[in-house]
C-alpha cells in the first residue's frame, strides 16, 4: 500500500483491502468509464411459480444464499437505533462458522455496538458504510482487521452501481411484505416510512432476502421493493423496536443558543433572497434544523408564498407545512417520526425517494444539486470552509457521512453550528478529517457571527448592508481560540483505519489510528 | 491523614465545568490526574495551568484530581484556587487576564429594560449568555447558589467578571444579604462590576454600609470607577422605605421589586392580576421617579408562556416601570418589544424631536409643536423613546432622513 497526496493535499492510500483506489481529483474532475455492475441473470425455473418464497429462519436463508467465508452482506438503517436484524444475521453467520465477512450497512447505529464481538472473533473482517459510536472508537483504535470505508448515501449507491462494492447477500428488513418479496416501509408494527436505502442492494446484489414481521397476502401495496428482485422472504417475530425507529431529534430546540442559530440562518436566507415563491429547501433532523423549518414556514405564511418542494427526512413540522399548503411536495429520503410515516401513506404529494434519485453522482443528474438551500451540520470546519462530519477533534471516528456530501451540491449550503462545544472549537485551522471540500460550502452560521465563503461574491454583495453579524471565517476561528484556547491536535500512527470516499468513488481523506 | 478539598461540579448534565479534588502530601511532588473529555485537545494546557497555579500558591506536594467536562481556563482556575484555599491560608489571588472591554463603565441612565439572571456557580449558562442582547447580565450568588456552594461561586464570578465576554451587556452581580454580601463585594468591586443588585433591601442604612465598604475597597485598590446599585425591594418594610432607599446614595440607579418574597411577607399569594402587589408596585414607581432612578419590575416566572409575559410587560409599562428581570433568554426579546414605545408613542416622539431640531436650527430657545410649547423634559423623554424604538428594531436608525424626504414629497404634492 502506497500513500499519495490527493487534490486537497490529504495523504490517501492507493489500495485498500486489496482494491485499487483513486485519489480525489477535485470537484467534478473524475469522469467514470465503462458499464455498470450487473447481477447474475435469474430464471423463473428456480423460483416457485406460486410466488411463495417464504423460509422459516434467517439462518436458513443465509445457507440457501450460499453464504461463504469472505462474502459481503448488506443491511440498511431504516430502523435506525431500533434495528434488530443485523444482529440476527451475524448471530446466524457465527453459528454457521463463517469468517471474514464484509458488512456493508447503509449506516450503523449505537444498537450495533454488540457486533464488536464478531469483529473481534473474525466473523466480520471489516465494515463498509459507517462506523458510529462504539464501532467508530473500535475502528479508530485500530482494532478492526480490514480498513473501513465510509461512503455517503449517494456514494453507496454509486459504489454498488459501479461495482466497487459488490454485494453477495442483501438482507432487507421490511415492516411489511408479501410472500413474493414485495415490501413496504409505510405500514406494519415497525413502520419506518420508506426503504429507499435498500434500492441499490435489491437491484445489484447477487442474492436478496426480505425479512419482515408482518406478512400480508400478495400483493403488498405499495411495493417500495419489488419482489421480482427478491430470492427469499423470512418471517420473524420482530424486526425492530418501533420507539427507537423514529428516534431522530423530533422536537424543535428549546436551547436559546440554537434558536439564535436557527433565527439567523432563516434571516440570512431571507435577506439573501433565497426564500421566494416556489423555492426548495432541505433541513435535517436536528433541533436547530427543525427550528429553521419553522422560521421558513412563518415567512412563507406571512407573505402568502409557498415552497415547490422540500427534501426530507420528514417530520411532523414539515408534514404540517405541507398540510397547511406551504409546500407542494416532500421528496422524502427517510421519515423521522410517525407523522412522517402517516403522511407518506396518506398524502400523494409526500413521495418516497432513494439515494438513486436524490444523491447518486454517477447518474444523469440528481435532486441534491437542484435544491435552493440546504441546512447541514459539521463537527469541524477549517478556515478554507472544508468540513468534517465523521471524526471529532480528538481524532475518533464517531459518525457516518449520511447524505451530507451529496447535499453540499445544493445552490446554497449553510452550516449552522456553535462556534465551540464544551470548549472544543468547531472552526479550526485544519480539520481532523475532510469530508467535503470548502468550495461547496457557502455559509457558516455561528452564535458569534456568520461567515460567507469568499467564493460566493454574490452572497457577500447581497449581505453587504445586513444587520446580521457577518465576519470572516478567520475572525470566527480567532474568536473561538480566544475563548477556548488553541487546541492541540490528536496524535496518530501511520496506520490507516478507514478511508472517506467522495461522491464519485475517489478517496478524499484517510482516518488514522489513534496513538494511545 | 490529609484532608481532601473539593471544588466545582461533575456528573451527569454538568458541562463546561470541572471538579477538583486536592490533598496535600509530604514530599511526592505534584501528582496530577486528569480525566477530561477534552484531554486530547487541552490535556497539556490543563496540566500546565494546574502547575502554574500550584506554583503561584507555593504548593510543591499535592495530589490533584481534575474531573473536567470542558471547563474554560478561567473556570478551571477558579475551581483550582478555591480548592487550594480550603487547605492553606493566603491572601494571594490567581487572577485571569482582564478582557479589555470588561473594564468599560456604564452610565447612570443607560437602558435597563432587560437583565438576565444567571446562577453564579453554573459556568455553562454564563458562556453564551452575552449573545442574547440583554441590557444586563446578572451573576447571581444569592438565591441561585446553594448555601454550601456560595464560597466557591465568588471565585467563579470574580473570574467571569474579568475573562467572560459580556458582549456589551452591563455586568451585574446580585450579592448576598448582610455580612456575606459585604464580603462578596471584595470579590467583585476590584474587577469592575458595573452594578450590584442588593437583595431584600429594607432601609437606607443597608445602602450606607455597602457604600462604605465599596469606598474602602476602591481606596485599597486605588480605583475610581462608579459602581451602581439596584436595590431590590422585597418586603413591606422596604416598600414603605422605598424613597429613602432610592436616595440613600448617589450610586442608586434603579429600584427593583421582588414580588415572590413581598407577597410572602404580606402573607398573601402572588396572582396574575397582581392586585395584592398593586400598592407596592405603584409605590416603587413613585419613589423611583421622585428620586430620579429607574423603576424596575419583578421577573415573570413562566418561561414558556410568551403571551402572558407580553401582557405582564404591557401592564408593567402602564404602571410606569421601565424594565424587568428575565430568567430565560427567550424572555429578553418580548421585554424589548413591549417596553419599547408603541407606534403612537413613536410618532409623537418623532414630531417632538423634529420640532426640537427645527428650533435648534433656528436658534430658538423654546420648542413648540403647533400651538403647544414643549418642555425640555418632554423633549428628553421623546429622544429616549426614539433610542429605545431604534434599539428594539421598531424604527430605522436613519428615520430623520426618511421623514425629511416624506415631508418634502408631501410639500411637492401639495403644490401640485
Amino acid at each position: 500500500m502506497k500513500f499519495v497526496k490527493n487534490a486537497l493535499g490529504r495523504l490517501v492510500p492507493d489500495e485498500v483491502n486489496g482494491q485499487k483506489q483513486i485519489p480525489f481529483k477535485g470537484v467534478g474532475k473524475h469522469r467514470p468509464t465503462g458499464r455498470k455492475h450487473a447481477p447474475m441473470i435469474s430464471s423463473c425455473i428456480d423460483y416457485p411459480a406460486d410466488g411463495n418464497k417464504m423460509l422459516t429462519s434467517i439462518k436458513d436463508a443465509l445457507k440457501k444464499c450460499g453464504l461463504k467465508n469472505g462474502m459481503t452482506i448488506s443491511t440498511h438503517h431504516h430502523f435506525r437505533n431500533g434495528d434488530l436484524v443485523a444482529q440476527m444475521i451475524f448471530d446466524a453467520a457465527a453459528e454457521l462458522g463463517v469468517k471474514n465477512l464484509r458488512w456493508a450497512p447503509s449506516a450503523s447505529f449505537e444498537c450495533h455496538s454488540s457486533l464488536i464481538k464478531y469483529l473481534e472473533d473474525g466473523t466480520i473482517r471489516h465494515i463498509e458504510g459507517s462506523m458510529n459510536g462504539a464501532l467508530g472508537r473500535f475502528t479508530s483504535e485500530g482494532k478492526m482487521k480490514g480498513i473501513g470505508i465510509l461512503r455517503s448515501h449517494g456514494g453507496r449507491y454509486q459504489a454498488i452501481q459501479d461495482g466497487e462494492l459488490k454485494i453477495d447477500i442483501a438482507v432487507i428488513a421490511a415492516p411489511t411484505a408479501d410472500p413474493f418479496g414485495n415490501a413496504t416501509g409505510d405500514r406494519g408494527p415497525a413502520a419506518c416510512g420508506l426503504l429507499g436505502f435498500a434500492l441499490a442492494d435489491s437491484q445489484y446484489a447477487d442474492k436478496v432476502v426480505v425479512v419482515t414481521d408482518n406478512i400480508v397476502p400478495f400483493p403488498c401495496i405499495p411495493w417500495q421493493i419489488h419482489g421480482n428482485y427478491v430470492d427469499f422472504v423470512v418471517k420473524i417475530d420482530k424486526v425492530g423496536i418501533s420507539e427507537k425507529i423514529v428516534s431522530g431529534t423530533t422536537e424543535i430546540t428549546k436551547s436559546p443558543d440554537r434558536l439564535l442559530l436557527a433565527e439567523w440562518t432563516a434571516k440570512f436566507c431571507d435577506e439573501a433572497g433565497i426564500i421566494q415563491n416556489g423555492f426548495s429547501f432541505q433541513a435535517g433532523a436536528g433541533g436547530t434544523a427543525l427550528s429553521i423549518g419553522i422560521y421558513f414556514a412563518d415567512i412563507l405564511r406571512e407573505r402568502g408564498m409557498k415552497s415547490r418542494w422540500a427534501r426530507g427526512g420528514s417530520n411532523k413540522y414539515l408534514v404540517k407545512m405541507m398540510e397547511d399548503g406551504l409546500v407542494d411536495y416532500i421528496l422524502d429520503g427517510q421519515t423521522f417520526d410517525l407523522e412522517g410515516v402517516r403522511s407518506m401513506r396518506e398524502n400523494p404529494g409526500h413521495v418516497n425517494t432513494s439515494p438513486f434519485t436524490s444523491y447518486n453522482y454517477h447518474g444523469k443528474g440528481n435532486f441534491a444539486s437542484m435544491i435552493d438551500v440546504v441546512i447541514l451540520g459539521a463537527t469541524e470546519v477549517d478556515v478554507n470552509f472544508n468540513a468534517n462530519v465523521v471524526t471529532h477533534s480528538d481524532g475518533c471516528l464517531l459518525h457516518g457521512i449520511g447524505g451530507w456530501q451529496n447535499c453540499i451540491f445544493s445552490k446554497c449550503t449553510i452550516l449552522p453550528i456553535p462556534l465551540f462545544r464544551d470548549r472544543i472549537p468547531v472552526i479550526r485551522d485544519a480539520c481532523t478529517t475532510i469530508c467535503g471540500p470548502g468550495e461547496l460550502i457557502d455559509v457558516i452560521v455561528t452564535e458569534r457571527g456568520i461567515a460567507i465563503n469568499p467564493l460566493r461574491k454574490d452572497l457577500i454583495a447581497k449581505m453587504k448592508n445586513s444587520n446580521l453579524p457577518i465576519k470572516t471565517i478567520k475572525q470566527l476561528k480567532d474568536e473561538a481560540e480566544a475563548i477556548c484556547g488553541k487546541p492541540d491536535n490528536p496524535e496518530f500512527t501511520k496506520d490507516p483505519v478507514a478511508i472517506i470516499k467522495w461522491v464519485d468513488g475517489t478517496v478524499i481523506d484517510t482516518v488514522w489510528k489513534i496513538k494511545k | 491523614m490529609s484532608t481532601i478539598a473539593i471544588a466545582g461540579n461533575k456528573g451527569k448534565g454538568v458541562r463546561s465545568d470541572c471538579q477538583i479534588s486536592v490533598s496535600l502530601t509530604k514530599n511526592k511532588g505534584l501528582e496530577i490526574t486528569l480525566d477530561s473529555k477534552v484531554k486530547t485537545m487541552y490535556g497539556r494546557s490543563i496540566v500546565e495551568l494546574t502547575e502554574k497555579i500550584f506554583n503561584f500558591f507555593g504548593i510543591k506536594n499535592a495530589q490533584v484530581l481534575i474531573e473536567d467536562s470542558g471547563a474554560l481556563e478561567f473556570i478551571l482556575a477558579a475551581r483550582l484556587e478555591y480548592a487550594i484555599k480550603q487547605l492553606i491560608k493566603t491572601d494571594l489571588e490567581f487572577l485571569p487576564e482582564f478582557l479589555k472591554e470588561n473594564k468599560d463603565v456604564t452610565t447612570k441612565d443607560r437602558s435597563r429594560i432587560s437583565r438576565l439572571y444567571l446562577p453564579g456557580n453554573s459556568p455553562s449558562l454564563m458562556i453564551n449568555a452575552g449573545i442574547h442582547n440583554t441590557d444586563g447580565l446578572i451573576l447571581d450568588i444569592e438565591d441561585a447558589v446553594a448555601p454550601a456552594k456560595k464560597d466557591e461561586a465568588r471565585y467563579l464570578v470574580r473570574n467571569a467578571l474579568r475573562a467572560l465576554n459580556f458582549y456589551g451587556a452591563e455586568r451585574m452581580v446580585r450579592i448576598n444579604q448582610g455580612e456575606r454580601g459585604l464580603i462578596d463585594l471584595e470579590f467583585i468591586v476590584p474587577h469592575y462590576v458595573n452594578l450590584i443588585l442588593i437583595p431584600k433591601c429594607e432601609n437606607a442604612s443597608q445602602i450606607h454600609s455597602i457604600d462604605a465598604k465599596i469606598a474602602e475597597i476602591k481606596k485599597l485598590h486605588k480605583m475610581k470607577h462608579n459602581v451602581w446599585y439596584m436595590p431590590i425591594i422585597e418586603s413591606a418594610q422596604g416598600v414603605i422605605n422605598a424613597y429613602q432607599i432610592a436616595t440613600a446614595s448617589e450610586n442608586v440607579v434603579a429600584l427593583a421589586i421582588g414580588l415572590e418574597d413581598y407577597t410572602a411577607d404580606l402573607g398573601t399569594k402572588r396572582t396574575n392580576e397582581g392586585t395584592e402587589s398593586f400598592f407596592a408596585r405603584t409605590m416603587l414607581v413613585n419613589a423611583s421617579v421622585a428620586a430620579g432612578v429607574q423603576p424596575i419590575d419583578s421577573v415573570f416566572s413562566d418561561v414558556f408562556d410568551m403571551e402572558a409575559l407580553k401582557q405582564n410587560v404591557l401592564k408593567s409599562k402602564g404602571l410606569g416601570f421601565v424594565g424587568m428581570g428575565c430568567i430565560h433568554p427567550r424572555q429578553i426579546r418580548v421585554l424589548h418589544e413591549y417596553f419599547a414605545p408603541d407606534s403612537d408613542e413613536i410618532e409623537k416622539a418623532k414630531k417632538i424631536v423634529l420640532a426640537f431640531d427645527d428650533a435648534t436650527a433656528k436658534g430658538l430657545g423654546v420648542v413648540s409643536l403647533g400651538t403647544k410649547m414643549i418642555d425640555p423634559p418632554v423633549v428628553k423623554r421623546a429622544m429616549k423613546s426614539i433610542d429605545t424604538a431604534i434599539a428594539a428594531g421598531k424604527l430605522q436608525k436613519d428615520w430623520k432622513k426618511t421623514e425629511m424626504e416624506r415631508m418634502a414629497d408631501e410639500a411637492v404634492s401639495k403644490k401640485k
